[in-house]
């Protein structure tokens, strides 16, 4: 047995079993609750800089299959769990991402939800060696990294693709990639739709040169309002042609709007997270992960709002769409899947 | 969409007595239901015939009716109370019956009762199998192939290996599985000889794939959330109730899952489910992704009490509201009282259902299939699957070994396998805290070990405490449910009143049912009126009890040793309630005594006295009372002697066997043949049985009820009908009575509730037995004489005084009440023929003017219609006085 440790930015020592890739890792700690999809969560990019910690107890009872990969690779920092199977072990040890099991996972996640995100180092270092890499370790949102005087490059930036792709056949949907989900691609594919995912950092003029029928602003990590040029490019593309937006992307589409956003205290991550449709009683059980939300919920433009804690979780107006969920679930429920019917039906009729 | 204005009265339809499949998650769900609904300020109406619910007593429901559950006696209830609505879909498969019954005879429509929760169409697309198909192909769900066959020479085509059902024949008979073309041929002629119409169905059997259950909520608006998945462990074609269960689903990767999800949804639109509650079931196979739909149940279930108490989400309660036109947006989530019920319950522990098989009662081979056999069940938490399972398996209080799963998914065979693992890493090491953690129970690691329990307790620390709050520390939990891990605990502030904790019955069994969850559900009532905080510990998730509404704490734990004690070292009781719970706390009062835990009403002295058959017949000689005479004999040649000393007939069973198992009466002491040490005692034939409760303050006792039984000695009292005020018992016997059971409490110094088993034979009353804690008759005693008995027994346990109790001078019965035991003779062969071994499930309670009026009326609700001879003596032997004559002797002559 491997012993490791897991060290939160406060000092809080929790200890456990190494059981991915040897080594230290670090990174912001943030808990999901859903209690399945493992594969689907360590490789969605919007993870990137953060240390996964599982909620639920028992991690990879039904093995490891890379379908159900959402991006190439594992794109956490770390994981955390109760306890795992040894498949996933394995699998994590290739990917080379550092994690640990028996770690007292209800406790930290209490501890989280007290205290609010918090950096953290895990793997089989001295706990003080890890600590010092918990501080050392940049923060996610910009005013503490302004604050701290460690401003890193925009992480949205690390995990999307620098070359354009072409997925599908139909009319033309450009997706704006943050760090896009496979799944999103997918789900639009299926819809009969021509998808070109192109690098979040392109610019408007670029995007229509592609002539598509309507752009999608894409999931992805980071504090969005690190993401100057891609709010620009939104606010160029809003009123020339439908734009939608997921997650990040709403987070985008706010900005350019004009709303401010904000961080959470410890972000809504999970796949029982209830929304209501505004002026409506339909709830959508949505799968959210995000630690930044847009602020004031009485704008006019503000489709959707969180039952759990009245945050913005949807976004519309002349010619726009956006959710703070992850219609695509992947994992979680399918509820909100219709949001990409919209946005086919938006590239044929070039209105929404 | 708020509440509905335009209904004034609600009717609510139980299910009836405890059967197989059919058990108290419905008093559970009814109770939940009334109380919410009379809060939202609806009148409500009640029928039940279950007099050991919770849901009768009086204070549940505007107006209770103790009556037979057929349309008849149901339409009069409607005739005199007019209400506006019937909520159908909380009482099980016999109210939802009721129910259609109800509006297709137009009882319904002639007095403008609405069903709400569900109608008519919906009921009969999930109930009848042909429509049921139709609507889930019309709905593009798949259904398990089939083919309707009348003679063997349509057996081309038919699926293989297929399950041939026989139309029109009960319980499956005449049914099987065909394999092959051989065994179909051979199944289906067996079938087709059994079918009273000619007809079987061949369907494709899904044998060995694996099955779930997913539980559906649905609001007016259209909302469905999914409030729990369950897994059964045992693969299909062994029914769901029978087999060991965990949630939430451990085996399908979200993809899949999200299927039957969707698929769940589909199924209860396409079947019209209005609001409320729904279980669905279906079968997949992991290697061809093949799913296919099973069953639905447009109503609250079984499943659907194990959800609520694997979440915490409180299913009826919600149910109940959907009903009345609330839609899930508006309602709270109850747990944390911030978010909304609109959500599907995220758990950080799993969930493992264990079902529990008194097979020896009914002298059958455990063998599962498809017609479910378990009597009970008990839901073990924790934070790996071990330490739930294990504590699942301790909480059937069977000390069963750990069972193999041949058929299961892998993962939970690894999961199993490594319990015996962690137990040969512990013998090697001795590392009682990894052992903890891991999930080891400290009986098995004293086992494996060599140490005794108390030594393990003193090596592995404390578990914390983790509140079941259905969001996995997400939000704050404000509900008080708590189950206990190795881990560290959650913050839980102190209880500021003294603290009173009730130990529950565990699993539902023969013998131990719902009457003693009664009685601990109103304990935790009055404790917490007499300005306690009531703190409930119980394994059971059919029960009123293991709502966390019903105590100040509830603490869902196996009843042993091992919790009692953490939990008391949490809680610091003032006391602990050993009495009220049948035999499982009571077998915990010694060991909790010896570890300085104070048990209330100090019942320990009086137990023992109680237990040990050579002390009572030593307090009883003092006292001048009679019991049998007994003896115990190891040798035919003792045994022979031993009859003629008592004198025949006597009655002969193994020592040490528990209940009446193996019990024979011998009429001719010289042909006496013993193989065993038995037990001898003096038989007294034809008597006249008769059970007694009665309240104790440590002094004196009060008789609340002198019950007679219907069927002589020699029948178990669990099996035997009776009836209040018995007949026989004239005053002058019932004066007797009542001082032979004064003279008892004092003399064994009982502070609580007291029954005796007493037996009238040629003008002498006997003692058979005298059980000082609550017995299984303390509910329809209650009910039939309306004094709260259990309310009266909590503050004699804390110190009070009969006289400082107001009860009446004598109770007396608010009309003739009767009660008849209800038996699984459709499971178990032999099962109604009453003797000394109980093997009755449940019981009903029926009112008349008459002892005749009240038994007949009672033996319509057992569904026994107008029977007699087996049932029990004619109503006319109940009256005449040939065993009055014969028994009663002197009363008689000074009545």
């Amino acid at each position: 047995m491997r012993k490791a440790a897991l060290v939160l930015e406060d000092g809080t020592v929790y200890r456990g079993r190494g059981v991915g890739a040897p080594g230290i890792s670090a990174g912001e700690a943030c808990f999901t609750t859903a209690m399945a999809g493992y594969e689907e969560a360590a490789t969605d990019p919007s993870y990137a800089a953060q240390v996964l910690v599982f909620s639920y107890p028992l991690i990879g009872n039904y093995g490891v299959d890379p379908v159900r990969m959402e991006s190439g690779t594992v794109q956490c920092a770390g994981v955390v769990m109760r306890s795992s199977r040894p498949a996933l072990a394995v699998w994590l040890a290739t990917q080379g991402t550092v994690a640990i099991d028996d770690i007292d996972t209800r406790a930290l996640v209490r501890r989280i939800r007290e205290g609010g995100v918090m950096r953290c180092a895990l793997g089989d270092a001295p706990t003080d060696e890890l600590l010092r890499r918990a501080l050392a370790e940049p923060h996610i949102d910009l005013d503490r990294m302004a604050a701290n005087g460690v401003v890193r490059s925009p992480l949205a930036y690390d995990v999307c693709a620098h070359e354009p792709a072409i997925f599908g056949q139909g009319p033309r949907c450009v997706v704006m990639d943050f760090g896009c989900k496979r799944s999103i691609v997918r789900r639009l594919v299926e819809n009969g739709l021509e998808i070109v995912l192109v690098p979040g950092y392109w610019d408007a003029e670029a995007i229509l040169g592609l002539r598509p029928r309507a752009v999608l602003v894409g999931n992805g990590p980071g504090d969005p309002s690190q993401l100057d040029g891609a709010v620009e490019t939104v606010r160029s593309l809003l009123g020339q042609l439908p734009v939608f937006g997921i997650c990040l992307g709403h987070q985008l589409l706010g900005l350019a709007l004009g709303l401010e956003t904000f961080k959470l205290p410890f972000g809504h991550r999970g796949a029982n997270h209830p929304v209501r449709v505004r002026d409506s009683q339909r709830v959508l059980v949505t799968v959210q992960n995000h630690g930044f939300a847009v602020h004031r919920s009485d704008a006019l433009e503000v489709s959707h709002m969180s039952l759990n804690d009245g945050t913005v979780e949807g976004l519309e107006g002349e010619n726009f769409a956006s959710v703070q969920f992850h219609p695509e679930a992947a994992p979680g429920p399918l509820d909100a899947l219709p949001f990409f019917e919209r946005i086919a039906s938006a590239c044929r009729s070039g209105r929404i | 969409m708020p509440k509905r204005t335009d209904l004034e009265s609600i009717l609510i339809i139980g299910s009836g007595p405890i059967r197989i499949g059919q058990a108290c998650e419905f008093d559970y769900s009814g109770a939940q239901a009334c109380r919410v609904l009379r809060s939202e300020g609806y009148r409500t109406v009640l029928v039940n015939s279950n007099p050991a619910t919770i849901m009768t007593d009086s204070e549940w429901a505007d107006a209770t009716y103790l009556e037979p559950l057929d349309a008849e006696a149901v339409g009069q209830v409607i005739a005199r109370e007019h209400p506006d609505a019937l909520l159908p879909t909380l009482g099980g498969q016999t109210a939802l019956n009721l129910a259609v019954e109800l509006k297709r005879c137009g009882v319904l429509d002639r007095y403008g009762v609405e069903l709400i929760g569900a109608d008519v169409e919906a009921i009969s697309r999930a109930e009848d199998r042909s429509i049921f198909r139709e609507t889930m192909i019309a709905a593009g769900l798949s259904v398990p192939a089939s083919v309707i066959v009348t003679s063997l020479s349509q057996l081309d085509g038919c699926p293989l290996p297929a399950v041939v059902r026989p139309a029109f024949t009960l319980g499956g008979q005449g049914g099987g599985l065909a394999r092959d073309r051989d065994e179909l041929e051979r199944q289906v002629a067996r079938g087709l000889r059994a079918s009273p119409v000619g007809q079987v169905l061949v369907e494709r059997s899904l044998h060995g794939w694996q099955e779930f259950e997913l539980e559906v909520m649905v609001d007016s608006a259209g909302n469905c959330v999914i409030v729990c998945s369950i897994e059964n462990i045992d693969p299909m074609g062994v029914h769901t109730g029978d087999s060991w269960t965990v949630a939430p689903q451990q085996t399908l990767p979200d993809v899949e899952y999200q299927r039957l999800r969707e698929a769940a949804f589909a199924c209860a639109r396409a079947v019209g489910v209005a609001t409320g509650g729904a279980n669905v079931q279906f079968a997949y196979e992991p290697a061809s992704r093949e799913l296919a739909l099973i069953e639905m149940n447009p109503r609250v279930s079984r499943s659907s009490a194990l959800a609520s108490k694997a979440t915490g989400y409180p299913i009826a309660k919600l149910a109940a509201l959907l009903a009345v036109g609330y839609t899930l947006d508006e309602l709270p989530n109850d747990i944390t009282g911030k978010s909304s019920a609109a959500f599907e319950p995220a758990l950080d522990y799993v969930a493992v259902k264990a079902p529990r098989f008194d097979w020896e009662k009914f002298g059958a081979e455990p063998v599962l299939g498809t017609e479910m056999r378990a009597v009970g069940e008990a839901l073990g938490l924790g934070r790996t699957f071990p330490e739930a399972f294990l504590k699942a398996l301790e909480g059937l209080e069977q000390e069963l070994p750990v069972p193999e799963f041949s058929g299961a998914h892998l993962y939970f065979r690894y999961e199993i396998d490594s319990i015996r693992a962690a137990e040969e890493e512990l013998a090697a090491s001795g590392d009682i805290p990894t052992a903890k953690r891991f999930g080891l129970p400290d009986s098995r690691i004293a086992r494996t070990l060599g140490i005794s329990e108390q030594e393990v307790r003193s090596r592995r620390g404390r578990p914390g405490r983790l509140a079941v709050d259905s969001c996995a520390a997400e939000f704050e939990a404000r509900t008080p449910y708590f189950y206990l891990s190795f881990e560290q605990g959650d913050t839980v502030e102190a209880l500021e009143k003294p603290r009173i904790l009730i130990l529950g019955s565990g699993p539902n069994r023969i013998g131990q049912g719902i009457e003693f969850d009664y009685c601990c559900v109103h304990a935790a009532r009055s404790f917490r009126r007499l300005g306690y905080e009531a703190v409930m510990l119980n394994s059971n998730p059919e029960t009123v009890s293991t709502d966390y509404d019903t105590s100040s704490r509830l603490y869902l734990e196996p009843v042993t040793l091992e919790r009692v004690l953490d939990v008391a070292r949490y809680e610091q009781p003032q006391a602990v309630v050993v009495t009220l719970g049948g035999q499982t706390p009571l077998k915990l009062a010694r060991a909790l005594a010896d570890e300085g835990v104070p048990l209330a009403g100090d019942p320990l002295a009086s137990i023992e006295a109680a237990e040990d058959r050579g002390a009572f017949g030593g307090v009883l000689a003092e006292l001048g009372l009679r019991a049998p005479r007994w003896g115990t004999a190891s040798t035919s040649a003792e045994a022979r002697e031993l009859a003629r000393e008592i004198g025949t007939p006597v009655l002969v069973r193994p020592h040490y066997v528990l209940g009446g198992r193996g019990m024979r009466v011998v009429r001719d002491a010289e042909a006496l043949e013993i193989t065993e040490p038995v037990l001898v005692d003096e038989y007294l034939e034809g008597a006249i049985e008769l059970d007694v409760d009665a309240l104790c303050d440590g002094g004196h006792a009060w008789v609340a009820a002198v019950l007679e039984h219907v069927e002589p000695t020699g029948v178990h009292s669990g099996d035997s009908a009776c009836v209040v005020p018995g007949p026989s018992v004239v005053a002058a016997l019932e004066r007797e009575i009542r001082e032979l059971t004064d003279a008892l409490a004092g003399k064994l110094g009982i502070r609580g509730l007291l029954n005796l088993q007493l037996a009238l034979h040629h003008g002498h009353i006997y003692v058979l037995e005298a059980n000082p804690r609550a017995s299984r008759t303390v509910p329809f005693v209650a009910k039939a004489t309306g004094i709260p008995l259990v309310d009266a027994a909590c503050r004699l346990m804390m110190g009070a005084r009969l006289e400082e109790l107001g009860l009446p001078e004598r109770a007396e019965p608010t009309r003739v009440w009767a009660k008849e035991a209800i038996f699984p003779e459709d499971r178990f062969a032999g099962a109604a023929v009453r003797g000394p071994e109980m093997k009755s499930t449940g019981e009903v309670m029926a009112g008349g003017r008459t002892a005749a009026e009240a038994y007949a009326r009672v033996l319509r609700g057992a569904g026994h219609g107008h029977a007699t001879g087996s049932i029990g003596p004619s109503l006319q032997e109940l009256e005449i006085t040939a065993r009055r004559g014969r028994n009663l002797g002197r009363f008689e002559k000074s009545s």
